[in-house]
C-alpha cells in the first residue's frame, strides 16, 4: 500500500514539475500542441478519405510513414549504446546520459507506434493483431516479430529508469541486482529491434534493392550513428536550459561512439554502391534509380545527393579528435548526421524498394500536404513526450523531486 | 456506362453492343471524341434522368456508400438517436402504432447485424455455420439498405480440385476484353478505375522487355511488331504475401486460390510489398461501383463489396469458378488466349497445355511457383 501511496505522490509532482518552467518551456510545449492539433486534423482528414489523401499509390505503396518509422527505431535502439557502458561495463560517465537517452527510447519508440497506427488502412481493425483475441501470424510474419520487440523494447525502456527514478524518488539507491539485468537484456533486445526491422525488407524476395544480406548490419550502423547523434543535440540543450550537469567527458564519449558507428556505416555504404555500380545487374535498377534517376524520373535525387555529402563531411570531421572535441563542430557535425541518415534510412531506403516496380514500371512518389502534415505531428508528439519524460527525471535526478520533501514540507 | 471506358474495346459483337469504335466525325477511331459523347448524352438523358429519379427516390444517397459503409455506417445524429430511442421507449409501453414499430425493428437488426459483423472472427478459421452467418448478415443487411437483394455464398474449395491458368501469349492481341469484365464481374472500384489485369504491350523481337512494355495504352490493337501479355494475380503455390500478412487476412485455400477476407484485412500493405508480381490493390479511398452496375452474385471471398482501406485481389473469380464457370476474363477473350481448368483433373485443357506445350513461368528463380503458365503456338 506504501507504495501506491508514494506513486500517486510521484504522479502529482511530476504533473506540479511539468506543468511549470520558463516562459520558453511553456512557448515551446505551446508549439507543440499546436503542431500536434494540426496533425490531428490532418489525420481525420486521412480517416475520413481514406490513404489517397497521402502520395501513396498501387505502385509505391509505403511512403513517408513507414520511412520515418524505420529510421525511428533505430533512434530507439541508440539508448542502448549508453547503457552498455554505464550499466554492463560500469563506465559511469554516462550515467546523467542514460536516463536521457532512455527517454529518448521511450519517445521514439512512441512515434514508431504512431508512424505504424498512421500507415493502417483499418485502425478500427487493429483488435486483429492482439494475440488471443486476433490472429497472431508468429512466427511466419515479420512485422509480428516487430510488434513484439517493438513492445517489449518499450516495456524494458519504461521500466528500468522507471525504476530507478521511484528509487532516487524516495531518497534511496537503485539495487543494481534488479536494474542490472534489465539492462544487459536490453543491450540484446535494442540489437532486436534494428534486426528485426531490417529483416521485415530485408526478407522480401519481390524487392532487390532491400533483399541484401547488408541490409541488417546497416541499419545497426547507422542507427548508433545517428541515434547517439541525437543524443548529444539533446543533452546540449538540456546543458543550457537546465541545471542538469552533463560534463564534457560525456558528451565526448558518445562523440567517439557516433565517430565509430559512422565510419562503419561509411565502408557498408562504399560496398553497397560497388555491388550495385561495379557490375550491375537488372536489380540494381533500384539504386540506379535513387543515385541517378531512370528514364528521366529522378525525384530521389535531390534528397539522396543531399545525404550522402553530409554523411561523408561529417563522418570526415569527426574522425579528427581535434574537430570533434569542439563542441561547436562537434553539434554541427551531429546535426548533419542526423538529417543525412533520416533521408537515407527513411525516404531512401524505402521508396526505391519499389521503384521500379515488379514489371519494370517507374511511378514516382512524393507525400502530399496531408501526409506531411500527420508526420510532424507524430514528430511533435515524441518531443512532446521526450520533454514531459525528461523534465521529471531531471527534477528528480537534482533532488527537487522527492518524496520525503514534499511531505516535510506538507507537515 | 461502357463510354467511360479508359482502354480500348475492340467490338467483335461477343459482348453487348457498345457504341465506342468508329463512326465519330471527328476522325478519332477511339471513342473517346468529346463531340460524340455529348451527343450521345444528350440522346440518353430523359431515360438517364428517368432512372436517376427513380433510383433517388428509392435508395438516395446510400447509392454512393462503399461495401463498408453500406454495412456499418448507420446514419445517427443525436436527434435521430433520441428520437429512436424515444420511440423505441415508446413501443415498450405498448403505445405507439404497430406501423412505426416495424421501422423500429429494422433498425435495431440493423444496428445488431452492425455489431456482430464488427466483432466477427477470421473467416479463415469460421467453421462452416459461422460463414453461412456471416454471409447471411451480410445479405440481409443490404436488402435493409437498398430494399434489394444479393445473393451471396460461401462455398468451400471442392476436393481433388486445383485451380490453374495458362496464357498463350501468341494469341492475345491486346483487346482488353478481360480487363473490362474482370471490373465488372468483380464490381472493383470504378472512380480510381482498378483494374487487377495488366496487358503488357511488347516490341516484337526484343523478348519480354516488362520495363519498356506499355502496360496502359490507348490506342488500337494490335499495334504492328508488337505482341502482348496478360499478368495478374499467379496464385502462387508458395505465396509470400500470405506468409507476411501479420494477422493471416490473406491465405491460400484448398483449390489453390490465394484469397482475402476483407473484412480481416488491418491494411498495413505488407502484402503488397512482398508480391513479385504487381498482384494486389489496395483501397486507397471508398471503393464505388453504381448500383444498376454491381454484380449481384457474389461469394464472401470474392466479389463482394470491399470497403476503403483493405486489400483486393484477382481470385481466379471464387464466385463463378466454384460454380463450374470458367472466370470472367476466359469467358471474355475473344481470341482463346486464356485457358483455365483443374490441374488434378487429367482430361481438363490446362493439362493438355501444360502436358503438350512448351510452358514457363515468370520469375521462376524465386521461388513462389505460380500457378500461371505462358506458352506460345
Amino acid at each position: 500500500m506504501g507504495v501506491f501511496k508514494i506513486l500517486k505522490s510521484l504522479v502529482i509532482d511530476s504533473l506540479d514539475t511539468i506543468t511549470k518552467g520558463s516562459v520558453k518551456y511553456h512557448i515551446w510545449m505551446g508549439v507543440l500542441t499546436l503542431v500536434m492539433l494540426i496533425g490531428m486534423y490532418c489525420y481525420s482528414i486521412q480517416l475520413d478519405q481514406g490513404l489517397s489523401v497521402t502520395g501513396m499509390s498501387d505502385r509505391v505503396s509505403w511512403g513517408l510513414y513507414i520511412s520515418n518509422f524505420t529510421f525511428l527505431v533505430g533512434v530507439a535502439a541508440a539508448a542502448v549504446m549508453l547503457v552498455m557502458p554505464t550499466y554492463v561495463l560500469k563506465d559511469i560517465d554516462f550515467k546523467q546520459a542514460v536516463l536521457i537517452g532512455e527517454g529518448l527510447a521511450v519517445a521514439a519508440l512512441i512515434m514508431c507506434l504512431a508512424f505504424v497506427v498512421a500507415d493502417m488502412g483499418g485502425p478500427s481493425v487493429l483488435w486483429h493483431m492482439i494475440p488471443g483475441i486476433g490472429v497472431f501470424n508468429f512466427p511466419n510474419s515479420m512485422l509480428t516479430w516487430d510488434v513484439i520487440v517493438l513492445n517489449g523494447y518499450l516495456f524494458i525502456n519504461i521500466s528500468i529508469p522507471f525504476y530507478i527514478l521511484f528509487r532516487h524518488y524516495q531518497g534511496k539507491e537503485a539495487k543494481k541486482k534488479i536494474y542490472v539485468p534489465g539492462a544487459v537484456l536490453s543491450v540484446f533486445w535494442a540489437v532486436g529491434i534494428h534486426l528485426v526491422t531490417a529483416f521485415l525488407y530485408q526478407g522480401l524476395q519481390a524487392r532487390p534493392f532491400w533483399n541484401n544480406a547488408l541490409l541488417g548490419p546497416r541499419f545497426l550502423a547507422s542507427a548508433f550513428a545517428a541515434g547517439p547523434a541525437l543524443i548529444i543535440l539533446v543533452l546540449a540543450v538540456i546543458r543550457s536550459f537546465t541545471a542538469f550537469k552533463i560534463p564534457d567527458k560525456t558528451i565526448k564519449k558518445i562523440a567517439m561512439i557516433v565517430t565509430v558507428a559512422a565510419q562503419i556505416n561509411l565502408i557498408m555504404l562504399v560496398s553497397e554502391l560497388f555491388k550495385e555500380f561495379y557490375a550491375p545487374t537488372h536489380h540494381s535498377e533500384s539504386a540506379y534509380y535513387l543515385f541517378f534517376g531512370l528514364h528521366g524520373k529522378d525525384a530521389l535525387l535531390p534528397w539522396i545527393w543531399t545525404a550522402i555529402p553530409l554523411n561523408v563531411l561529417a563522418t570526415i570531421i569527426l574522425t579528427f579528435g581535434k574537430f570533434r572535441n569542439n563542441l561547436k563542430i562537434l553539434y554541427t557535425c551531429c546535426f548533419f548526421l542526423f538529417v543525412a541518415i533520416w533521408i537515407e534510412k527513411g525516404f531512401g531506403l524505402i521508396v526505391p524498394g519499389f521503384i521500379p516496380g515488379p514489371y519494370g514500371k517507374i511511378v514516382e512518389y512524393l507525400p502530399t500536404g496531408i501526409e506531411v502534415g500527420v508526420t510532424i505531428g507524430i514528430w511533435a508528439l515524441g518531443a512532446f513526450v521526450f520533454t514531459i519524460l525528461a523534465k521529471t527525471a531531471i527534477g528528480i535526478e537534482l533532488g527537487e523531486l522527492r518524496y520525503e520533501k514534499k511531505k516535510s514540507s506538507t507537515l | 456506362m461502357s463510354d467511360n471506358k479508359k482502354w480500348y474495346t475492340l467490338d467483335l459483337g461477343l459482348n453487348k453492343k457498345e457504341e465506342t469504335s468508329g463512326s465519330c466525325g471527328c476522325g478519332k477511331s477511339q471513342g473517346s471524341c468529346n463531340s460524340h459523347k455529348e451527343e450521345e448524352k444528350e440522346e440518353e438523358i430523359s431515360h438517364e434522368e428517368f432512372y436517376e429519379a427513380a433510383i433517388n427516390a428509392s435508395i438516395g444517397e446510400e447509392r454512393s456508400k462503399d461495401g463498408f459503409e453500406q454495412v456499418f455506417d448507420v446514419k445517427m445524429d443525436r436527434r435521430t438517436a433520441f428520437k429512436k430511442l424515444t420511440a423505441s421507449l415508446l413501443i415498450g409501453a405498448g403505445a405507439i402504432s404497430s406501423c412505426t414499430s416495424v421501422v423500429n425493428a429494422d433498425s435495431k437488426e440493423k444496428a445488431q447485424i452492425d455489431w456482430e459483423e464488427q466483432f466477427k472472427g477470421n473467416y479463415k478459421l469460421m467453421i462452416d455455420e459461422e460463414k453461412q452467418g456471416t454471409v447471411d448478415r451480410l445479405m440481409r443487411s443490404y436488402e435493409l439498405r437498398t430494399g434489394k437483394n444479393i445473393s451471396m455464398t460461401s462455398e468451400n474449395a471442392e476436393e481433388d480440385v486445383l485451380f490453374g491458368y495458362a496464357f498463350n501469349i501468341s494469341k492475345c492481341q491486346g483487346y482488353m476484353n478481360c480487363v473490362s469484365a474482370c471490373v465488372e464481374e468483380n464490381n472493383q472500384d470504378r472512380n480510381s478505375e482498378m483494374q487487377y489485369i495488366r496487358i503488357h504491350e511488347m516490341k516484337d523481337g526484343e523478348g519480354f522487355k516488362f520495363d519498356k512494355a506499355d502496360d496502359n495504352y490507348y490506342h488500337e490493337v494490335p499495334k504492328e511488331d508488337h505482341f502482348y501479355m496478360g499478368t495478374q494475380c499467379f496464385h502462387c503455390d508458395n505465396p509470400p504475401c500470405v506468409e507476411v500478412c501479420p494477422v493471416q487476412a490473406t491465405w491460400k485455400e484448398d483449390d489453390g486460390l490465394v484469397v482475402i477476407d476483407y473484412d480481416w484485412c488491418v491494411g498495413c500493405r505488407y502484402c503488397m510489398a512482398a508480391c513479385p508480381y504487381d498482384g494486389r490493390r489496395f483501397n486507397w479511398s471508398k471503393p464505388e461501383v453504381p448500383e444498376n452496375e454491381i454484380n449481384k452474385n457474389q461469394h464472401y471471398l470474392g466479389n463482394r463489396m470491399r470497403k476503403k482501406g483493405v486489400m483486393e485481389k484477382c481470385t481466379f473469380c471464387v464466385q463463378r469458378t466454384r460454380k463450374g464457370k470458367n472466370p470472367a476474363c476466359v469467358e471474355a477473350c475473344p481470341t482463346g488466349a486464356r485457358i483455365f481448368g483443374n490441374l488434378l483433373d487429367p482430361n481438363s485443357t490446362i493439362r493438355w497445355v501444360l502436358e503438350n506445350k512448351k510452358v514457363f513461368r515468370l520469375k521462376e528463380d524465386l521461388g513462389t511457383d505460380p500457378k500461371f503458365w505462358y506458352f506460345m503456338d
